[in-house]
């Protein structure tokens, strides 16, 4: 296919992007007709089971969100760094050690990839939170092994 | 144009369908009835819950960001839908026929995380806020498993035009490199997962990590039910909430289908030849007749709707992950093994 119409095909991507939006905003269009329009202060607090909400949700939240998103976006430009490198790793007309240098780099790169995967592993940072098992001051007559014996 | 409107009556009809299929698939593993009343055998019931729907208020909290709030579900079916622009539904039918398709596939999934974002984000509830940071970590973290397996495909077929890849698993057109020699008996046996059987360990990678991506059971966290109400879509009602839910099982329609057409030869039939009885030849038409388009039809959504069949069945046999069994397995388990496929993949392209 040559480069005009490719690029032109994306005009077919734009028409579907409206599609998708008219739909919605069609039916919501329609369905205004439909629904009943009343309102009140009860009706419009946030949900929280019934209780009155308490502070609002635009909080701080855990900053191992923000690492994994890191992680993420590393990897995600590394492995799209490498759909170029899977299209031309062996082509017809190339010299004979073409491929064999193409797979050496690639192999050389996909290596970076996962050291770095490593070092997130061993710094921890894949591994998320998990409620610690805090052993009981109480001390029952029963000896452990009996518990043990029916937990397992 | 065609596939434009094909896919804008598709997606409804696959809601409607796939609600009422799968409460009744979901009462038949519980042991239980499911919908009855409406209609014969409850048939009528997901038009009803529409209809319901339609006439529900639109609530819109005090307290929410208005404008992310009412943007989030149009935005959500919006990139959803956007997907479908590459699919190819049967031999020369086909909206956007873009040889960038695998990349373009990957890229607007992940514009799907920040429909979610604001919906949660807009919100300005608990429950939603914390189901949408579920919901991004999640997708974004199980994107790197499903663009490897994605990227293994690329390498075994060296294209990454949806048509293309499909042709080479069919008896349309000779690979110009062969995976195993079996596939030119044509039918399952050209199929990408038999002819390069490497593909078969990427598979099941695949299917997960679209389980994960369309939020559906095992890896629902981001609408757990019995712990964040709905997640991010606890402050929707009526219309709104609708379209979030056409959202999801459009995704898991998506899911399918590109699971078909990367793996299980897209519109090309499941019957191989055998000498003298041309089965594959004989359930494939002709390319650019009506048979042909009829036939790959056919085929390509008998793949997809076993597929769907396939989720459903997942999502009420297994229980909940936790939240760090998901990130865990994501990234201890699924990643490695997928960057270990694709070398291997690599491997086998250039030396066999």
């Amino acid at each position: 296919m040559n480069e005009s119409t490719e690029i032109s095909e994306f005009g077919i991507v734009l028409l579907f992007l409206i599609g998708g939006l008219m739909l919605t905003l069609i039916g919501m269009g329609l369905g205004s007709f439909l629904r009943p329009h009343r309102p009140n202060e009860e009706k419009n607090t946030s949900y929280e089971c019934g209780e009155d909400p308490v502070g609002g949700a635009w909080q701080p939240f855990d900053v191992r969100f923000y690492v994994m998103a890191l992680l993420f976006v590393l990897f995600e430009v590394e492995l799209f760094f490498l759909f170029p490198w899977a299209m031309i790793l062996t082509y017809e007309g190339a010299v004979a050690e073409w491929s064999l240098f193409m797979l050496i780099e690639g192999f050389i790169f996909v290596g970076i990839l996962l050291v770095g995967l490593v070092y997130a592993w061993r710094k921890g940072l894949l591994d998320w939170i998990r409620p610690e098992a805090r052993p009981s001051s109480f001390t029952s007559r029963i000896p452990e092994q009996i518990y043990k014996q029916f937990k397992s | 144009m065609f596939a434009l409107l094909f896919f804008l009556l598709i997606l409804p009809l696959n809601a409607l369908i796939g609600v009422y299929v799968e409460r009744k698939l979901s009462a038949f593993i519980q042991d239980r009835l499911g919908p009855l009343y409406t209609g014969r055998y409850g048939f009528l019931q997901t038009v009803a819950d529409i209809i319901k729907l339609l006439q529900k208020e639109d609530i819109k909290p005090t307290a929410a960001d208005k404008y992310l709030f009412k943007m989030a579900p149009s935005v959500v079916f919006m990139i959803v839908f956007a997907c479908f622009a590459v699919f190819p539904f049967a031999p020369q039918a086909q909206g956007a026929q873009l040889n960038l398709a695998i990349f373009y596939i990957l890229s607007i999934l992940s514009l799907d995380v920040i429909g979610m974002m604001l919906a949660g984000w807009g919100s300005n509830n608990k429950f939603a806020m914390y189901g949408a940071m579920r919901a991004v970590s999640q997708m974004v973290s199980y994107e790197l498993p499903l663009g490897l397996s994605l990227l293994c495909v690329v390498i075994a077929n060296n294209s990454m035009d949806l048509q293309e890849i499909v042709h080479l698993q069919s008896l349309h057109q000779e690979p110009s490199y062969s995976g195993l020699a079996w596939a030119k008996w044509g039918g399952l046996f050209a199929w990408n997962i038999f002819q390069y059987p490497l593909l078969l360990l990427v598979f099941p990678i695949f299917l997960i990590a679209g389980l994960a991506q369309a939020n559906r059971a095992p890896f629902d966290l981001p609408e757990a039910e019995s712990e964040l109400v709905a997640g991010f879509q606890t402050e929707y009602s009526g219309l709104r909430w609708a379209f979030l839910m056409l959202a999801e099982y459009g995704l898991m329609l998506l899911i399918a289908l590109l699971a078909a057409l990367l793996f299980l030869g897209g519109w090309a039939s499941p019957l191989p030849n055998i000498g003298v009885v041309a089965l594959d030849s004989w359930t494939s038409g002709t390319v650019g007749k009506i048979s042909g388009f009829l036939w790959g039809f056919f085929w390509l959504f008998s793949k997809t709707i076993i597929l769907i069949l396939v989720q459903m069945w997942v999502r009420w046999t297994l229980p909940r992950l936790r939240a760090d069994q998901l990130l865990r397995f994501c990234w201890k388990y699924l990643t490695p093994f997928g960057i270990v496929l694709v070398l291997l993949s690599a491997l086998w392209r250039v030396f066999l």
